[in-house]
């Protein structure tokens, strides 16, 4: 059994340490530089430590309105989402047919291929189609590769749900929509909201399709890169990260609690 | 309750149950009869949106890249041509092609390097509280902000930020001067040089490689690795007849996110490195101010071309099982 080597060698113990350590300091130092006072420069270590910026990036109200924004096109890319992402699910898992493959491809697609043949794609169609640049054109880009986590989510529960619970259902004399109110929702509840959380976040997050397909618009991330590329204000920039560390950490503690049991061993983060 | 109040009318001892009443029973049995016209209700939304939204304008794109400019007026010439894949080929372009490609190859091979103790300790030590750790470890990495990962590399990489004060205090400065005055590699400094890009590249897309090498690890059973050593191989043997071969199906699997990635990225050179462009800025640049839709588009085509036989690669070796 496994139990009987409770102890890893030493090189592995520092190696697997240090790799942790690698992804997790630099985030830790986003919120050490939330409070410095040094305004010009990224100087370490900082030379004083303050929450004055807090109350600057309050009173912003661009940055209001990007994180505005960025909430609307995340709610609606999500719900969007949910709905094809579990159609497509429901269909893939419950039988199989002609083109099941080039289906479940189609939906991976927008994700496996780069950002930016999904954005420059976009943002051609939107020229050739003559659309004016809106939020809705961000959303168009959004929902399109927010699909995927729902989907891979709702299939991998849609795969435990045992086929003799819906049979069982029809045979007690519900029909088609009262199993699915009454048997199917109650079990694949939870595997969308973390789906639909994770799609949240990938959205809130998004920023190279965002470029193609926003047009004036400021999506949160759409001002971050602004700041990156020309930094004018560093310590608004210090504390806009910090909260976006914060804000996006909490869908995914909680979509983990939400599928702990059993999903997640596969890699269920992609 | 709800199912109890489902069973409309009398047991009847047939096998044909009557007609239930109503639009969402009539629906309902329809459906239950023609399961293929439910199917074909529930695809066609998802596949509606993916086929018009998605594979329409990338079907658009690749049309455009048949296209050409007009070098005097600078309009698009709407005519089927190859010439625009030919600008391709000059030599500046080209430098544009392999840079990018040898920056994603080194940084697979990196990601791999530093993910493989990582995932084998929590795919093999790692129990109960820890495992638990380590999921989350490898996820909140993963799932933070992309931009203000690049951020905070920014403010380590700076000058004078963090990591020059820790190797001054180490008194190791000249380690890094001696680097960044080699050619290639080096620059002014770390945040505008290709060391810079590629650390920032291995950060940003470590949690990919981590996830499908753990996965394979997991299904590697313990007693084999305990044959071996039973059998007298060193741990060094081990690894490279045993625990590697059975780990590559995951590698090669996380590899396909690492390679794919940095190909297409434009964000990450553009922030932290030199002024030579990748194939990301080089589309951003084409399709933006120069307004050359045609030669952005055929760059574009490039990582498709480039992915589409690492994935068919990819799956020769059983890749995708490991997803």
């Amino acid at each position: 059994m496994r139990s009987d080597h409770p102890s890893a060698p030493l090189g592995l113990k520092i190696a697997a340490g240090a790799g942790l350590l690698f992804l997790h300091v630099p985030l830790l130092l986003i919120f050490v530089y939330a409070f410095t006072t040094e305004e010009k420069s990224y100087q370490w270590p900082p030379p004083g430590l303050t929450t004055q910026w807090f109350a600057v990036t309050w009173n912003r109200p661009d940055v209001w309105q990007a994180l505005g924004l960025s909430v609307q096109v995340a709610a609606i890319s999500t719900l969007i989402a949910i709905v094809l992402g579990t159609l497509c699910a429901a269909a893939i898992s419950s039988t199989k047919f002609f083109g099941r493959e080039t289906i479940s491809l189609l939906v991976i697609l927008p994700i496996a291929l780069p950002g930016i043949i999904t954005g420059i794609a976009l943002r051609s169609a939107f020229s050739l189609a003559e659309i004016p640049f809106s939020m809705w054109t961000i959303i168009l880009g959004h929902a399109t590769f927010c699909v995927v986590v729902v989907y891979n989510n709702a299939v991998a529960r849609f795969r435990r749900i045992s086929g003799s619970l819906v049979e069982a259902s029809m045979d007690l004399g519900a029909d088609g929509f009262q199993t699915f109110r009454h048997v199917i929702l109650p079990n694949i509840g939870t595997a969308l909201v973390a789906g639909g959380m994770l799609a949240f976040a990938l959205s809130f997050d998004e920023v190279i399709v965002t470029t193609f397909t926003a047009g004036q618009q400021q999506t949160l991330p759409i001002w971050m890169l602004e700041e990156l590329v020309r930094p004018r204000q560093r310590p608004v920039t210090n504390v806009v990260a910090m909260i976006v560390v914060l804000v996006t950490l909490l869908p995914i503690f909680a979509a983990y609690y939400l599928t702990r049991d059993g999903d997640q061993i596969a890699g269920s983060g992609k | 309750m709800s199912t109890a109040a489902a069973v409309r009318g009398t047991p009847t001892g047939s096998a044909i149950l009557p007609d239930r009443g109503g639009l969402s029973g009539a629906l309902s049995d329809i459906f239950w009869r023609r399961p293929k016209l439910l199917l074909f209700l529930m695809l066609l939304p998802p596949v509606l949106w993916l086929g018009i939204v998605y594979l329409g304008s990338l079907f658009a794109l690749l049309l455009q890249s048949f296209f050409s400019i007009d070098e005097f007026s600078g309009l698009i010439n709407r005519q089927f041509t190859f010439k625009t894949y030919g600008e391709l080929l000059l030599p500046s372009n080209l430098d544009i092609i392999v840079r990018t490609v040898v920056m994603a190859a080194l940084v697979t091979i990196a990601s791999a390097i530093v993910a493989f103790p990582i995932a084998y300790y929590a795919a093999r030590y790692a129990r109960g509280r820890w495992k638990a750790l380590f999921y989350i470890g490898i996820m909140l990495p993963l799932w933070s902000s992309y931009l203000v990962k690049i951020y905070a590399w920014k403010l380590i990489l700076a000058k004078e930020g963090i990591l020059t004060w820790f190797f001054g205090k180490l008194h190791l400065l000249w380690l890094i001067d001696a680097w960044l005055s080699l050619p290639i590699v080096g620059g002014n400094s770390l945040s505008v040089s290709f060391t810079g890009t590629f650390i920032v590249f291995v950060y940003v897309w470590l949690p990919f490689m981590i996830l499908p090498v753990q996965a394979s690890l997991e299904r590697v059973p313990t007693n084999l690795v305990e044959a071996s050593s039973d059998l007298g191989a060193t741990p060094g043997q081990t690894f490279r007849n045993v625990l590697f071969p059975l780990a590559l199906p995951g590698i090669v699997a996380g590899s396909i996110f690492t390679f794919s990635l940095t190909l297409g990225d434009y964000i990450i050179p553009q922030i932290i490195g030199t002024s030579r462009l990748f194939i990301g800025q080089a589309v951003y640049a084409h399709q933006g101010t120069a307004g050359n839709i045609p030669l952005a588009a055929a760059f574009t085509v490039v990582p498709i071309v480039v992915m589409g036989f690492y994935l068919w690669g990819a799956k020769r070796m059983g890749a995708f099982d490991a997803l």
